[in-house]
């Protein structure tokens, strides 16, 4: 690492790294903003992963220098794809790249970060949205193919400062640990909560020809499998879907510590140090 | 992902007549296996012709799932989940209700077709590490999982070429329930295939998973009239309890007067190039008592002419009692 790391300075691009930022169309608009965050990213010693970032974007292909590359001479703005999509209730149109999936239109082009990348390739649920009221997965659904439609992501479920009643639970019971998984663990929640009403069945579902809308803790177990967490959050990630399900409501067994109990705490770390 | 031109086909002829002029084209439905697969360069389309804006009155008969004589027809751009809750597959077909929510996620089976299901490819580790030979991605190269790891490959219908799974669930209950594949062809003219013919064992041409030609769009699947509506079961064996891909798959449905076995369908998943049906195990079944007695003749005969590999000789036995719990299962004798 580079100990002289500061965040104000711009390192110089190699004529490459000029290249490709002058190519990316995924940076329009952000430019500036995502140029200098590449920049320090270079600068900080993390080449590798900005290299890595630049890969992402799909831009290497376009200016690769591999003579046997077949995509090599075309323009990187080739396959522009006019999008226009509700999101989060307010109407965007944006003009994207046609590879360019839902997750990362959402991230980088509207600047909508609550949908998280954790795989990129279907296996771990970090990326669900709604999209006109089902869940799917963000990372594996073109943006092109949303044209008209209705996204929700975790941004748009509150109403203003009032909590959807899904993100209520995920606090009340302490449903999560470093917070990655917990948009689309939310998200997704709140799509099994709609596929329960309606009576769908799942893996666990003892006699699928009968029709219930009461779902036990394994089925909420089965039914939120496409979510993965690596904090192991589990248990409480389906007592909070449990609660908002069935409307059974449990006390919460924690609470934040007031000013009081606070500031007995500060005395007593000041008197141990003493 | 390499560049390729998005296409919104309005009506279908369009989308076949776009499709057909290009080699590289291909159709998008859920995409949830393509955009996996072009991600990871192995699917290398120029062009995708996306079906899911075809004009309404094009999408509905599509997507749509309604009585088709005495079975049921289903359309190939009817999602997972709607044709797993539909109330005419969940009351005369639930085996295949069964066998569609055993497998990926909610997610995955709010977006995945039912055309698209059929045309997944294999989960494969080899077929995926574009660093590594593999004739079904790079015809030619070798198979690297022949000695390689092969832990959850086949063991029936491979060949030096590939030991490659078919990866799907859906498929197998729709081989037990003898579907039909309806096909759209480039030039508009329809044909349907019995899903038993559908998906190809490897042989020397690992590359081709079925036999469908170029700019070929499977618009429907047709399902008979069935006796398996009472009993049935299908049960999917993993690493982990859900989302994952099955190391064995048993569908069973069987047709039962009394307690003797009128007809009795065995498809096993897991174990080869495509859903394995047993004619050894229905013959085995057909006309005994339903008992588990009959059930471990019928799982014997179903797996005595396995071949396994390296290190998946674990399915053979595993294979067995997956079919013995089954039927056990189905018949409502555990």
């Amino acid at each position: 690492m580079d100990d002289d790391f500061d965040e104000t300075s711009v390192p110089e691009l190699t004529e490459d790294e000029e290249a490709l930022l002058e190519e990316m169309p995924a940076l329009t608009g952000v430019g500036p903003t995502r140029r200098t965050f590449l920049g320090q990213t270079i600068a900080g010693g993390l080449g590798l992963f900005a290299l890595d970032l630049l890969a992402f974007e799909k831009a290497l292909a376009a200016v690769s220098p591999s003579p046997g590359a077949a995509v090599a001479a075309e323009p990187a703005m080739e396959n522009l794809v006019k999008v226009a999509f509700k999101v989060n209730g307010a109407t965007k149109t944006l003009d994207l790249d046609s590879r360019v999936v839902l997750l990362d239109a959402l991230r980088e082009k509207l600047a909508l970060t609550g949908s998280k990348k954790g795989c990129d390739q279907g296996q771990c649920g970090a990326c669900t949205v709604l999209v006109d009221g089902k869940r799917v997965l963000s990372c594996l659904t073109l943006a092109a193919a949303v044209d008209g439609r209705e996204v929700t992501t975790i941004e748009g479920l509150a109403n203003g400062d009032e909590l959807h009643p899904m993100q209520a639970a995920f606090i009340k019971y302490d449903g999560f640990q470093c917070g990655y998984c917990t948009p689309g663990q939310i998200c997704s929640a709140v799509g099994l909560l709609e596929e329960a009403r309606r009576g769908d069945v799942s893996h666990v579902t003892e006699d699928v020809t009968a029709t219930s809308t009461r779902l036990s803790d394994d089925e909420i177990r089965e039914r939120m499998s496409g979510n993965i967490c690596r904090c192991g959050a589990y248990p409480k990630i389906v007592a909070a879907v449990q609660e908002v399900h069935s409307g059974r409501q449990a006390a919460q067994t924690w609470r934040y510590a007031d000013e009081q109990q606070l500031a007995r705490v500060r005395k007593e770390d000041a008197d141990a140090a003493v | 992902m390499r560049p390729f031109k998005y296409v919104r086909a309005s009506d279908l002829d369009a989308a076949a007549l776009a499709v057909a002029a290009n080699p590289r084209a291909k159709y998008l439905a859920g995409g949830t296996n393509l955009l996996d697969l072009m991600k990871e360069d192995i699917e290398r389309p120029n062009e995708l012709v996306d079906l899911n804006r075809l004009q309404l009155n094009e999408i509905k008969p599509l997507a749509e799932i309604k009585p088709s004589g005495d079975g049921v027809s289903i359309g190939a751009l009817a999602t997972n989940t709607d044709t797993a809750n539909h109330p005419l597959i969940r009351q005369g077909y639930p085996l295949l209700t069964q066998a569609i929510v055993a497998g990926a996620s909610p997610q995955l089976r709010n977006m995945a077709t039912n055309g698209g299901n059929l045309l997944q490819r294999t989960r494969c580790p080899y077929f995926y590490d574009t660093a590594l030979p593999c004739n079904k991605r790079e015809p030619g190269t070798g198979c690297a999982a022949r000695e390689g790891l092969n832990r959850m490959h086949a063991i029936f219908g491979w060949s030096e070429k590939c030991v490659a799974t078919y990866p799907g669930d859906m498929a197998n209950a729709l081989y037990a329930l003898d579907a039909e594949v309806r096909i759209k062809g480039a030039g508009g003219r329809e044909r349907t295939i019995p899903i038993g013919e559908f998906h190809r064992l490897p042989g020397d041409t690992p590359e081709k998973d079925t036999d469908l030609e170029h700019g070929d769009l499977i618009v429907a699947i047709e399902l008979p009239g069935s006796p398996f509506a009472k009993n049935f079961h299908y049960l999917k064996v993993r690493d982990r309890a859900s989302y994952a891909f099955a190391l064995v798959a048993v569908a069973a449905a069987l047709e039962l007067d009394g307690g003797t076995i009128r007809q009795a369908r065995v498809v096993l998943g897991g174990v080869a190039h495509k859903p394995w049906r047993s004619r050894e195990a229905e013959a085995a079944l057909a006309g005994k008592p339903a008992s588990e007695e009959s059930f471990r003749r019928a799982a014997e005969a179903a797996l005595l002419e396995a071949k396994p590999l390296a290190h998946n000789a674990f399915k053979v036995e595993l294979g067995k009692r997956a079919i013995v719990r089954a039927l056990l299962r189905a018949s409502r004798l555990a």
